[in-house]
Parts: structure tokens; sequence; C-alpha cells
């Protein structure tokens, strides 16, 4: 945790906490009433489940009734648990092809809408509209796609892996997967594009320009470079929000076929029916340190990037 | 360690500037023909699930059995969306899925404002910074770590219902938007608060006519999310409350997944339904959703 007040040279921050500088000035009473509900909420709904369940994962809790602790076992057993390692496989495997897959499309399409088009700003209307959209409600209309009208287009074109419901073959079923969370994904990876190229001077390019250089030149050796730090935002928030998958599969494939599609949230909420509450605990305590290391690892990566 | 997120940028540049830039940049030269027809093709990804949706949701259930997403209705109906009203009970659904959102836009509002306040103008006190970086740590927090116990604390307290689940939304808001409240305080001049001190109003007074008003645009961003946010969330309604006459419209989707699975037009009406509001808001809001996307990431 930061001690000190974050300091960017060329930032009001420096400036900002001067008139509080003198530690003797007594907090009114009113800044506490303003900020003790939120503390004591975000404690009892965020906080307390959080210890509570990590509590219990080192128990042999079914959920209720009476319970001992055991210890590490819940662990020990979670890591030659084929149904966990399988979950983990899947999830992570999805979530690096969708990050690759939405930053590459989201890069091209904020290119393309900040270079000089027409109808620019209706067009980058549409391409954020996906993200307004409810995740499990357009997994319904793909899955019915997916369904009916691929096949359909595939025995018309005559390729033989997809005129039959992609949603049925358990080798590809997490490709619909993908291509709907892509879908969803992708507008807020492209504003953050658009954010980074409009950031950059407008002369750099001018410069290029009279220098000769093509347009793909342009983008290889300025826009690339410069938008860097962008990239590896949006690749570590990517990433983070696709190992939560849940809505878009449980409106696909529901984990199928068999349990192709089953991603670590799924097998988490299996929990409160399956009886094995305090292994899925633990499953869910392991899951958080993957959250907490990918949290750091955004924090270090994007270190003085906001300084374009 | 959250040294970007206190960055601020000024709170006018947001949405304005952007836009005059983004629509500015080489007005004066020859369009560019070829990458304006490459994204109006792009574009067709974007529609075609939405545009099945619409076509979809007009037909007789006779058309809608035949297959072709895409083909017209003809004749135009609306005998799905008539018996999707019924079957899902939409009235209640709707307002169900309006009460928890409104709640937590509201609740969001209210509390990340009240807290960024506090913060941003005692941040050389301990207590009050490590509160922040304290309801800054649930951003890294996935909802499905926390489920099973939060599931089972709604439960024993009697909040497994719609004001349980506003509560959540709330909660897991609230960290985002004290974020972007907290940089947008810190980038307000604070002689004005001290001129009004200085004339004998309290704290609360300062926050109330002149803090909160000045702050408008950042309460838009922040009011915009949440309402995304608790409109569209299927996981946490669905596992939070117990009663399924209770449930909000995304959760009620699922019933077209299990019965009556031909009516297609039925279904797709029903969709159509759940999934207008979010996109009519989204049209008249649009560049305060954008700007929010760019400052969560970007600090």
């Amino acid at each position: 945790m930061a001690t000190t007040a974050p300091t960017r040279p060329g930032t009001r921050d420096d400036a900002a906490p001067v008139r509080h500088a003198d530690p003797r000035r007594p907090v009114g009473l009113t800044f506490y009433l303003l900020l003790v509900p939120s503390l004591v909420l975000f404690t009892l709904a965020i906080t307390v489940p959080a210890i509570m369940g990590i509590t219990l994962s080192f128990t042999n809790s079914v959920g209720f009734g009476e319970f001992e602790f055991t210890g590490f076992t819940n662990y020990v057993a979670l890591f030659s648990d084929p149904a966990i390692l399988s979950s983990y496989g899947f999830t992570i495997g999805f979530a690096l092809v969708t990050v690759l897959l939405v930053n590459v499309i989201a890069f091209l399409l904020a290119v393309g809408l900040t270079s000089k088009i027409r109808a620019k700003i209706a067009l980058r209307t549409v391409f954020v509209l996906p993200m307004v959209i409810s995740g499990i409600i357009i997994a319904y209309v793909f899955n019915f796609l997916f369904s009916n009208s691929v096949p359909q287009l595939g025995q018309a074109i005559g390729i033989e892996p997809l005129s039959q419901s992609l949603l049925a073959d358990p080798d590809l079923a997490w490709t619909t997967i993908v291509v709907v969370t892509a879908w969803q994904a992708i507008p807020s990876a492209l504003l953050i594009y658009v954010a980074g190229i409009l950031s950059i001077p407008g002369e750099v390019y001018e410069a290029a320009a009279m220098d000769g250089a093509s347009a793909g030149r342009r983008l290889r050796s300025i826009t690339l470079p410069l938008v860097s730090g962008y990239v590896v935002i949006n690749m570590v928030i990517g990433f983070k929000n696709f190992l939560n998958a849940y809505d878009i599969i449980v409106g696909l494939t529901n984990g199928g076929p068999g349990t192709a599609t089953r991603s670590v949230a799924m097998t988490i909420f299996s929990g409160f029916t399956g009886g094995d509450y305090a292994y899925q605990m633990a499953n869910a305590t392991i899951f958080f340190l993957i959250a907490v290391v990918l949290a750091v690892t955004q924090l270090r990566l994007t270190r003085g990037k906001a300084a374009f | 360690m959250t040294q970007q997120t206190l960055v601020t940028t000024a709170p006018a540049q947001v949405p304005v500037r952007r836009r005059r830039r983004f629509a500015g940049r080489g007005r004066d030269e020859h369009p560019n023909w070829p990458g304006t027809v490459a994204l109006l093709v792009c574009s067709l990804a974007v529609f075609a699930p939405l545009y099945a949706t619409l076509t979809m949701a007009f037909k007789t259930t006779q058309q809608s059995v035949d297959g072709r997403v895409f083909s017209l209705p003809s004749p135009i109906s609306i005998d799905g969306f008539v018996e999707a009203w019924k079957l899902t009970d939409f009235p209640r659904g709707f307002g169900i899925s309006v009460f928890v959102t409104a709640v937590t836009v509201f609740g969001t509002v209210v509390l990340a404002s009240f807290a960024a306040y506090a913060i941003a103008r005692n941040w050389d006190r301990p207590f009050f910074r490590g509160a922040f970086f304290y309801l800054l740590a649930a951003m890294f927090l996935p909802f499905p770590v926390l489920a099973l116990s939060q599931v089972k604390l709604t439960g024993m307290v009697g909040l497994a219902n719609p004001v349980g689940v506003a509560i959540l939304h709330v909660m897991f808001q609230l960290s985002f938007s004290v974020m972007l409240f907290t940089a947008f305080i810190r980038s307000l001049p604070e002689e004005l608060e001290e001129s009004a001190r200085l004339d004998g109003a309290s704290t609360w007074m300062v926050f109330r006519h002149i803090v909160f008003p000045m702050m408008a645009p950042m309460s838009a961003t922040v009011a915009i999310f949440a309402f995304l946010a608790s409109w569209n969330d299927f996981m946490m309604p669905s596992l939070i409350t117990a009663d399924s006459t209770l449930q909000t419209l995304p959760v009620l989707q699922s019933v077209f997944q299990t019965q009556f699975s031909s009516n297609y037009n039925v279904a797709f009406a029903s969709y159509l339904m759940a999934m207008a509001p979010a996109i009519v808001v989204y049209l008249f809001t649009q560049r305060w959703v954008m700007s929010g996307v760019t400052q969560g990431a970007i600090k």
C-alpha cells in the first residue's frame, strides 16, 4: 500500500493536499458520518463473507450443521481432482484465446475509427453497443444462431464441421463462447485503444508523413509502440474478466457437452448443491489468490503508463 | 501501489474535449473511403444478432420455426410479445428489475459520493486514506469467490430477495465509483468551499450545495455504469434471490430454455423487451458511457 499521497510531476495532485498539512486540525464529525456507512456495509457484504469463506475452506462443512477443521485436506484434494483441473484448464485457455482475439480486433477497429472515415460518430456508437446488452440474453440469441443459422450456412457452402451445431461438439463448443464473449468485450477494449490513439500528438504523424512513411509503416512504427501501455492494460483487464466467465457460458452451453466448457465459476457454484461446500470454498480461495496475483501484476505493469 | 488510480484528469475535459478531438482530426483531408466501407462491413457483426432478435420477435410462431432467422417477418405479428408478456409476467419482472436497478443507482451515487468527499478532503489522514484502499480492494475480488458465503449470509438475515441483490450490487459498484469520484473531487478547486465555510456553512451544506452539484457529470457516469451493471446482471440475482417469482428480467429469460422451446417468436420478443431499456439508455447517454470506460481503465 502506498503510504504517501501519490505525486507525479505535472499533475495537480502534488498541490492538492497543502491545506490539510496541519495534523492538529480536527476532522469534522460530518466527514466520519459520510464515510462510515460505506465502510460498515462494505465490511458486512464483502469482508465478512470473504473471511467466512476462507475459514470454512479449512473445514469439512457441507454448508450447514456441524463441521470440524481439517487443515489443508481440501486443498490437497483440489490439486488431484480432474474435474477441478479441467475447469482451470478450460477457463485459462479460453481466457487467453479470447483476450488475444479481443485485443487484435479492438485495436484494428480503433485504428479505423480514429482515421479519416465518414460517419465516425455513428460507427463508434454501433461498435460500443454490445457492451450494454445483457450477457445471458445475447448468449441465448447466439445459442439460437449457432444451433440453427450457422449449420444452415455450413450446409449451404459445404463446410463439414459447421454443418452441425457447434454447441453439441465437445471439441469445438468453446469457440462459440469465445465468439460471444469477444462480441461483448470488444467495445471497452476498443474505447481504451481509441483514447490511447487520440493521445498521440498529431504532429508525430505529420512529421512521419513528410518523411514519406506509408500508412502501414506509421501504424507499425508510431501507433503500435505508443499505445503499448494501453495494450498491457487491456490484456490484463480482459484476462481478469474472462476468468470469471459465467453468464455467457450458462446461456450457450451450460458447461456442456458433458463438462467440456465448465468454467471455474460454474464449478464453485456447484458447491451449493453438490454437498462439497467447504471443498468449493477452497477452490474459491485458490481462485481468489489467482485474482490477487493478477491485480498486483496489473498495478505493476500499468504503473507510470498513465503518463501518456 | 494504486498510484495511477489517483492521477486526475480535469473534470470538464473528458466527455466534451475528447469528442471534439475524436470528430475533428483530419477533417480537411480526403475521407478514407476504404476504411469507412471496411468498418461498415464489420458493423454487420454487431447488427446480425440484434437484427435476428428484432425479426424473430415480430414473426408468427409458424414462421419462426422454419429456422430462417434473417428472413423478414411476414405477416408482422405481435403475438410473440403478447405471449411473452403473459408467460414471464413481464410487468412484475420489469418492476423488480426497475426496483433493483433504481436502488443500486441511488445507493451507489449517494454512498460513493459521500465516501469520496470525506476521503478526498482528508487525504492526509491515515484513516481516510486507508479507507480508500480498503474500498478499492473489492475491485479485484471476483464475485464467484464470495458467492457461497454471501448466499448463506443473505439467507440468514432475510435478504435472499431483490433488496439483498440491490445492496450487493451497490457494494460491488462502490470501488469503481469511489475511485472515479475521489479523483474528480481532488481536481475541484477548494477556494469556493473555503469561502462558503468562512460564511458559516457546515461541511454538509458545503457538500450538498457546492460539491455535489459540481460533481454532476461524474455522477452521471457513475449512475449509468451502476444502471448497466445492475440491469444486465444474471449471476447475482439468480444465486441470491430464493423466490423465483421475485426474479429480475435477465433471470426470467431462462424459462425459454426449458419449456415452450419451439415458440421462438415468444422467446425473442421477451429477449427484446428485456434488452431494449439498456439500449435506449445507452443511445441517450453514450458519451458518459464512453468516458467512464476510459477513465476507469487509464487512471
